[in-house]
């Protein structure tokens, strides 16, 4: 019949382009480490739920050549699917097929399946493996990117946006991932620079590896431009599945509760904080001794470590934390940590997450390179994202918030919705040594024995005022509450703000300090 | 907590047991500028060098060509003075930040 002969016709259509850049491209794939694009994709994605579409898009250049180049779904594969049951969009760049470069037809498929999912409202995953623009297609594949980038603006706070870095992502098409929320990267395989070794050598005779200048490891240490680490693609899907499964599908709906879970009682609430304000502690102990099930999903986990920020759950809804790590840099404020703590809540502020912010900082790293750094530009962006957050903002202070450090975290002032204190808070303008040393500099300087009128002085003023019960007598704080306390209040106060509504001031944007 | 060796961080004149990243600890501390070190502000090639230990200089005049990014920049003395060391010569690859004359 000419319907089945039609049928086997479009079998073995696929077949063909089933096999990307044929099998000596894709053997050169493998011995990389790396997946097909259709392989991550079906990785990624629930069983058989990819519909793959534009399978049969085809460039149409004619220049150098191109005209007699076969380019098999031009080199990236998209479509729709599910990850444990939740609509996503995807797309993945097949390095396979002319290196996985960028001309016209590639960057419109891939704007196609962006436009479907702002549509749809559902999450778009973004799969980069690329060596960069089809320089044969010139500037079409100029307005390609710019496309690309138009859109990732457009859905940025609209709908959750991934990047999974799977192979080179170099030059201009860097910008795609650095506009989206969450950029994963796997060890050995992710390549992100603007300019590569080779212009560096030539240009500036500095000389380095692809790997140490834009690997997965710097993105995750030094740039922060990266959120997730793996060492494999295997362990990068997981993650991927992970967070897809926390965040909402868009902005105007929330997370997706699961059933509510007991913390792990390995974690002790009651012992985890020394009493001793100079000691350290791991604050991610603090997080799981609250979270449900002790589980805590961290986002750049490796970079600017002195703040912790990630996702948990509490009585089964998402929440984000933001916390300050007590055990790296004494959990001060600095540049980069302002930058990491302002972008995530400004990420929950978009998608519905309730803050959970946990308090314990020193203040601001002093230094002439932090000064010179713009920390008063960058500390401004932590300022800027919690008092335009509207979502609920429930503030832990469990040990020092000191001066301009107290103000930043969540305080009161910033419109905190529940701020509880520790018994051993010490909320205070600076730490006992420092005010004491100021405000009794002529006492202690006058007296027979300084040293010893300087620590009568120092006791004086922890005695009256490195507590948090001064910060409560103003009703800055709500509630002096115990530890083992945290989670049940954490939950009545989620409770409580579950319909929270609040209206800003009309305004197209503001302007914050980027 | 996973093993890393903790040091002190002074905050206020109180000291904090804490690790100490890797940044901070590497990081350059500041000196002030000196008007007569010449110096590199950008990686590149010294195309020629105008003036010899022992040269009297004038404020503004030409000391390095230094070739970078296509483009020769002339470096030029902020101070009048004697030449008291010349660190380079023509055809060396200097990085960013390297001293090349210095002019007391």
């Amino acid at each position: 019949m000419a319907l089945e002969k039609k049928i086997r016709e479009l079998k073995e259509r696929r077949e063909k382009i089933l096999l990307g850049g044929g099998e000596e491209a894709i053997e050169k794939q493998k011995s990389m480490g790396k997946n097909t694009a259709r392989e991550r994709i079906l990785a990624i994605l629930d069983e058989g739920s990819f519909c793959e579409y534009d399978m049969f898009v085809e460039h149409d250049a004619r220049d150098f050549g191109m005209d007699k180049k076969h380019l098999p779904s031009d080199g990236v594969v998209i479509g729709t699917g599910a990850v444990d049951g939740n609509p996503v969009a995807i797309f993945a760049q097949d390095f396979t097929v002319a290196g996985g470069s960028l001309g016209l037809m590639h960057s419109r498929k891939i704007t196609k399946i962006m436009d479907h999912a702002l549509k749809m409202r559902i999450p778009l995953i973004g799969i980069n493996d690329s060596g960069g623009a089809r320089i044969q297609e010139g500037v079409n594949s100029l307005a390609g990117y710019g496309e690309i980038f138009f859109r990732n603006t457009i859905s940025s706070g609209v709908i959750p946006q991934i990047s999974v870095i799977l192979g080179p992502c170099a030059g201009g098409a860097v910008y795609s991932p650095a506009l989206t929320d969450f950029v994963f990267v796997v060890e050995n395989i992710s390549k992100m620079f603007i300019t590569g070794p080779e212009v560096i050598k030539t240009v500036l005779g500095e000389e380095i590896s692809m790997e140490d200048l834009g690997g997965a490891r710097v993105h995750c240490e030094i740039t922060g431009n990266a959120h997730f680490f793996a060492v494999s693609e295997a362990e990068c899907f997981s993650q991927i599945k992970k967070l897809i499964s926390l965040i909402p599908r868009n902005n105007e709906v929330k997370a997706k509760p699961i059933l509510a879970a007991q913390p792990d009682n390995r974690y002790n609430i009651e012992n985890i904080v020394p009493g001793d304000a100079t000691m350290p502690y791991d604050v991610k102990d603090v997080i799981r001794a609250v979270a449900d099930s002790s589980d805590f999903f961290e986002v750049q986990e490796m970079w600017a470590r002195n703040m912790v920020i990630g996702f948990g759950r509490l009585g089964g809804k998402t929440v984000g934390f933001v916390a300050n790590q007590p055990m790296e840099m004494a959990g001060v404020l600095d540049v980069d940590s302002s930058d990491k703590a302002a972008r995530f809540i400004r990420y929950c502020d978009a998608f519905n997450v309730p803050l959970v912010t946990l308090v314990d900082l020193p203040g601001y790293l002093p230094g002439v390179d932090q000064e010179h750094a713009g920390v008063i530009r960058h500390g401004a962006k932590l300022l800027y994202a919690y008092s335009e957050a509207t979502v609920p903002k429930l503030t832990v202070i469990i040990r020092k918030a000191y001066g301009g450090g107290y103000i930043a975290m969540s305080s009161r002032h910033l419109r905190a919705d529940f701020v509880f204190a520790w018994p051993g808070a010490e909320i205070a303008v600076m730490g006992p040594e420092g005010a004491a040393n100021i405000i009794f500099r002529k006492e202690i300087t006058t007296a027979a024995d300084p040293d010893e009128m300087r620590r009568q002085k120092v006791d004086e003023y922890r005695e009256k005022f490195a507590n948090p019960y001064v910060a409560a007598s103003r009703g800055y704080v709500d509630a002096v509450i115990e530890p083992s306390e945290t989670r049940k209040m954490l939950l009545h106060a989620l409770e409580v703000s579950e319909d929270k509504y609040v209206q800003m001031p009309k305004k197209k944007h503001g302007i914050p300090p980027f | 907590m996973e093993k890393r060796e903790t040091a002190k961080l002074c905050i206020d004149q109180t000291g904090y047991t804490t690790r100490i990243s890797k940044r901070y600890a590497q990081r350059v501390p500041y000196a002030p500028p000196v008007p007569g070190r010449i110096t590199t502000f950008i990686p590149g090639t010294v195309l020629e060098v105008l003036v010899k230990a022992g040269d009297t200089v004038t404020e503004g005049q030409d000391i390095v060509i230094i070739e970078a990014m296509k483009m020769k920049n002339r470096l030029k003395s902020h101070v009048a003075g004697k030449v008291l060391s010349v660190n380079i010569k023509a055809g060396d690859r200097v990085p960013k930040g390297v001293l090349l004359v210095e002019i007391g």
